[in-house]
């Protein structure tokens, strides 16, 4: 099968120079790999914080002696707020068994009991984006105009300490993130100008016999492209062996780590290809302005 | 074939190569440019590759007006000139034959008869025997022959060679000239830049002297007539 020329001269380089384009796709690789490690804890960082959030939910406690049809049209009231995911009626007798249960310590004293001290209540979940301190106390306010409600609760604190981290967690992910992609393109742009630099002659005799700058662009172009490809796919295969490695060294708490998904997999392959295509596109861009 | 119409050429860091400098070289001519270094050889060869624009003045080279040239028609104007210089120029990686058919692959040629193209270049430079060794297995003499192929390949109307004999021994720089000759009988018009007053010697050919990028004589020089072109 005879193949394209311009793909025909990029697979030339290749072979003629092993060793370069060896080094171009390793420092694509690892330069990935950096941006992917950093990517994988962000991703597990962020998985973890979902799960806390998952925790966020708006409790009202429920003045004895309410009608249970008084309870029940107010549920539906409040599922019908925007914010509102779910609401779960806990009547004083499931009260009362969770606390047994979740409440070793206080075992003892609860068995013993003659009348049970604990409320009925509605749980009130959250959907995912409304999973913060401010939802959470706008649906505790309009929650609290219900005249049956006694109190209600949502932990201020610790969601407020959520937030804060989430937003730590946004803007060190993006700065890191960015540093380390910047770093990556930086050390990418120089192997491929190292390529061009290295076939400075070839590009000077193709300008000289009237080659159009669009045929001398496009082995270079492809060049990159297949080495952000090739690195891309690496980078990948190094991510995956580190993660199992790390799983496999952190016991219980490993299993709940999470790798990334097939369409991120697709968007870091082609990030690598991007940054190679647009590596190549600079380079020689601004090789041709100075031959 | 080519026209300098009151050119002068300054360079960004403020050098001036040329100035005010006309001639006009008729379709079939060989003219050496001659001077120093810094005279304004290299500089006229630069124009008439279109590889600068001049700063006053009109360029024209087989009809395109290198003044005015966009980034994509300047290939139109090289594949019109064949360009050798005193490096060579050759890929070491590419055998001899590849190295002149590359002129012919990277301007779009048609595969479909490339090769006997490529030998009746290197034929025509007595060096069709060596089509398949590499440029570091010849000698200097051969090496330059094989530029020459490359840049004959395409059938250019013109073709310029800067200092082509530079690098090259007595002998050498004989056979390489006798080569040019050959080229100009066929109808190719023949520039070339050289320091080497005996080459250009008693050859009877035009010649054009340069000084401080100015025209301090010219052997055949004539009222600049309107280019037919």
């Amino acid at each position: 099968m005879r193949l394209p020329p311009l793909l025909r001269e990029s697979i030339r380089t290749f072979r003629r120079t092993p060793l370069l384009s060896a080094l171009s796709v390793a420092s694509i690789s690892f330069s990935l790999f950096t941006i992917g490690l950093f990517g994988l804890v962000a991703l597990n960082f962020r998985e973890t914080l979902h799960k806390l959030a998952e925790r966020v939910e708006v409790v009202a406690f429920v003045l004895r002696g309410t009608p249970t049809e008084t309870i029940s049209v107010a549920s539906q009231d409040i599922q019908a707020f925007p914010e509102v995911l779910e609401v779960r009626f806990v009547s004083e007798e499931q009260a009362l068994a969770r606390a047994r249960i979740e409440l070793v310590e206080f075992r003892e004293a609860y068995r013993d009991l003659e009348t049970n001290p604990l409320p009925a209540s509605l749980e009130i979940r959250l959907k995912p984006e409304f999973r913060n301190a401010a939802n959470a106390q706008q649906v505790a306010e309009r929650i609290r105009g219900f005249p049956f409600v006694d109190d209600v609760r949502f932990g201020r604190d610790w969601v407020q300490r959520l937030d804060r981290l989430r937003n730590i967690a946004a803007v060190v992910g993006l700065v890191i993130g960015l540093a380390f992609a910047i770093v990556a393109i930086v050390i990418i742009g120089v192997t491929i100008r190292i390529t061009v630099l290295q076939r400075a002659t070839e590009i000077t005799i193709m300008r000289l016999v009237g080659a159009t700058n669009q045929y001398i662009r496009g082995p270079f172009l492809l060049e990159g492209t297949l080495k952000g490809v090739l690195g891309g796919l690496l980078a990948v295969l190094m991510c995956w062996v580190a993660y199992l490695l790390f799983r496999g060294t952190t016991g219980e708490l490993g299993n709940s780590l999470v790798f990334f998904s097939p369409v991120q997999l697709l968007l870091g392959v082609t990030f690598g290809t991007g940054i190679g295509l647009l590596g190549s596109l600079l380079s020689i861009g601004r090789h041709l302005r100075h031959v | 074939m080519i026209r300098f119409h009151s050119v002068s050429k300054t360079y960004p860091n403020g050098v001036q190569g040329l100035r005010d400098v006309s001639f006009h070289i008729p379709k079939g001519q060989f003219v050496f440019l001659t001077g120093h270094s810094g005279a304004g050889k290299s500089s006229i060869l630069s124009l008439i590759i279109a590889e600068h624009k001049p700063t006053f003045g009109e360029v024209r080279v087989s009809g395109f007006p290198v003044g005015k040239l966009t980034p994509n028609e300047v290939p139109r104007l090289r594949r019109k000139l064949g360009i050798v210089f005193q490096d060579f120029r050759l890929l070491e990686y590419r055998t001899v034959e590849e190295n002149v058919a590359f002129a012919l692959e990277v301007t779009g040629a048609r595969r479909e008869g490339m090769s006997s193209r490529v030998m009746r270049a290197l034929t025509q430079v007595g060096l069709a025997g060596k089509a398949k060794g590499y440029p570091k297995e010849l000698s200097g003499g051969e090496q330059q022959r094989v530029a020459f192929a490359r840049a004959l390949v395409n059938d250019p109307p013109i073709l310029i060679a800067d200092e082509p004999t530079g690098n090259l021994d007595e002998r050498a720089t004989r056979g390489i000239f006798q080569l040019l000759q050959q080229i100009n009988a066929g109808g190719t018009v023949v520039v070339m830049a050289t320091h080497n007053l005996a080459v250009v010697r008693d050859t009877g050919y035009r010649v054009i002297e340069l000084k401080g990028g100015q025209i301090v004589y010219d052997s055949g020089q004539e009222p600049v007539a309107k280019d037919p072109e």
